[in-house]
């Protein structure tokens, strides 16, 4: 790799030793995905996906305090993905005393950390950091050093910034030199498409369903989808920003999708349309089957698949304000319809810690409330990741939060009657 | 016995028993709950991973396609590693990704005793031929035999 004088000299230890580790982990990072040259990073925050103090990545903390005590710090302020705890989020006492004493115990060290290394502010904890309400968002073209694959492939699909899927503490790393690699997304030609993806179905598609079809068949190649514009429209209005938000999710955890280009709307496809797909292109098309087959084919974990549910989780990734007023009003309809004053499963809607105080303070919040719904900033992969959660019958809209724990997914319609109506499943 | 060429993504030398992942090896799904909970054997946990779940993969060589999954996968791996519960070896059929070679590095790098050789790039053919149980040994030049 061809480096700059500054960046050789910090390779060659003339700024410390660890600054020195920080740019050999960078260059090699770079060499093997064949880059040539460090990019500068343009972004005015960074995200980072690593928010929990578990005990266990004890390995983490080490490096971090190794960092700070060099003065290795980020020249950029960052936000961090979402806290594993939360009060407000039902426990019982034995799941209480493991997530505080054992599982979590290091998580105000680790948040001590996370400030002396360049949090943005003490509550900016989310996975959705691009919301307005938070702050993070990019312009488009910046080159960010990011992680938290939901956020990534956001700020690269949606807000048409340039990034990789960065590791935790590779995010890091980036943003304290304050270069990356050039390589993968950053690059023109690694923004294009091998696949075409035909959307054919005759309504509109779940986004958390379409969403994994896509990643599972295309793993970490960049699609071009065809046919969506039909169902969300032309326009990146808050609707369709939010579609996407969960849709890409979706895309980053069944597959490794780090960008998408959504034909006739998201910034780059507007721009240059198909002269984005590469040549000889695979062909992926989905109708209403095909998204039947995929949702079929998820395995149901819990050990008795006819359990009444216990928890039920909406928000991973982190809702927006407006899905949380949508949601409340169909919560609210819901009850009504089946004669129910409250939900009838307990019931987690999660959103940034900046969303969640917008939202209170609208009418809604208290309308929500009257529901029993409860909300939270949590991160509800953090929650279930313990033996006490896998073992309990959860639901959830979110794919992501299906692939990586034991939670049941159901489409959103299907949760509004769980969690509205209950007993029977339609 | 055959003998594949790869790519060396990590240096290193290693004989161990082969287990197999034709899908995509999610790192935070399969080595979240073995890490947090003591299990030294390192067994997969990815519910969507029939070729692995359940499977220990601490002192195996890890065949694989690909890492998927979370951004969280470099920093799992890397801890892994830390904790003596990584693979005696990665060896990817595909070019890797971003996230393995950030776990990878990370350990390389930061980590004073741990020696993990991963070698990418070995092609489709060596996924079709390497079966659970066969013995892999890695060479320091990326040339991996199968037997």
């Amino acid at each position: 790799m061809k480096l700059t004088e500054e960046q050789q000299a910090i390779l060659d230890g003339e700024k410390g030793e660890t600054l020195a580790k920080v740019m050999k982990t960078l260059v090699m990072y770079g060499e093997a995905f064949g880059a040539e040259t460090m990019v500068p990073v343009t972004s005015k925050y960074n995200h980072l996906v690593t928010s929990f103090g578990l005990g266990v990545i004890a390995p983490v903390y080490d490096l971090m305090e190794q960092l700070i005590e060099a003065g290795a710090l980020s020249k950029q302020q960052f936000s961090a993905d979402p806290r594993p705890l939360d009060p407000n989020v039902p426990a019982n006492f034995l799941q209480k005393l493991i997530f505080n004493k054992f599982m979590y115990n290091k998580q105000d060290f680790y948040e001590g950390q996370l400030q002396k290394l360049g949090l943005m502010e003490k509550d900016a904890f989310t996975c959705t950091c691009y919301m307005d309400e938070v702050g993070n968002k990019p312009e488009k073209g910046e080159v960010l050093s990011w992680s938290e694959s939901s956020a990534v492939v956001y700020a690269n699909s949606v807000l048409g910034a340039r990034c990789n899927r960065n590791s935790g503490i590779m995010d890091l790393m980036g943003s304290i030199v304050g270069y990356v690699p050039y390589f993968g997304l950053l690059t023109d030609e690694g923004r294009k498409a091998s696949w075409i993806v035909k959307v054919e179905t005759k309504k509109k598609p779940e986004a958390q369903l379409l969403g994994s079809a896509i990643g599972m068949k295309v793993m970490e190649d960049v699609p071009y989808i065809e046919g969506l514009d039909r169902w969300i429209g032309t326009e990146l209005n808050e609707e369709a920003c939010t579609y996407l938000k969960d849709f890409g999710a979706a895309t980053a955890s069944n597959g490794a999708v780090g960008l998408y280009h959504v034909d006739n709307l998201t910034p780059e496809a507007k721009e240059c349309g198909k002269a984005l797909v590469k040549e000889n292109a695979n062909v992926y098309v989905i109708d209403d089957e095909e998204l039947k087959r995929v949702k079929q084919n998820y395995p149901i974990v819990w050990k008795q698949p006819n359990a009444k549910p216990k928890l039920c989780f909406v928000g991973c990734p982190h809702m927006s304000l407006q899905q949380l007023k949508d949601w409340t009003d169909k919560v609210e309809t819901g009850l009504q319809k089946y004669g129910n004053k409250k939900v009838v499963i307990p019931t987690v809607f999660t959103a940034a810690p900046g969303v969640l105080k917008e939202f209170e303070q609208t009418d809604y919040a208290r309308r929500l409330k009257a529901t029993g719904v409860i909300t939270s900033y949590i991160c509800p992969l953090m929650y279930m990741n313990n033996p006490l959660c896998a073992k309990m019958p959860v639901v959830t809209s979110s794919n992501k939060l299906r692939t990586y724990t034991t939670a049941r997914y159901f489409t959103d319609d299907e949760i509004l009657l769980l969690i509205t109506r209950g007993g029977r499943r339609s | 016995m055959r003998e594949f060429k790869g790519r060396v993504v990590t240096p290193g030398t290693a004989k161990a028993e082969a287990v197999v992942t034709h899908g995509g090896f999610n790192t935070l799904a399969s080595l979240q709950k073995s890490l947090q909970f003591g299990d030294k054997t390192a067994k997969c946990n990815d519910q969507n991973n029939p070729d692995l779940y359940g499977k220990p993969l601490a002192g195996y060589a890890l065949c694989l396609p690909q890492t998927i999954g979370s951004t969280t996968g470099g920093m799992v791996l890397y801890c892994a590693c830390a904790m003596k519960r990584q693979p005696a070896c990665m060896l990817f059929a595909n070019p890797i990704d971003s996230l393995a070679a950030a776990g990878a590095i990370l350990a390389d790098v930061w980590l004073d005793d741990v020696t993990m050789p991963v070698v990418d790039s070995l092609g489709e053919e060596f996924l079709d031929y390497v079966k659970d149980g066969m013995m892999i040994t890695i060479g320091e030049d990326g040339k991996v035999t199968v037997e």
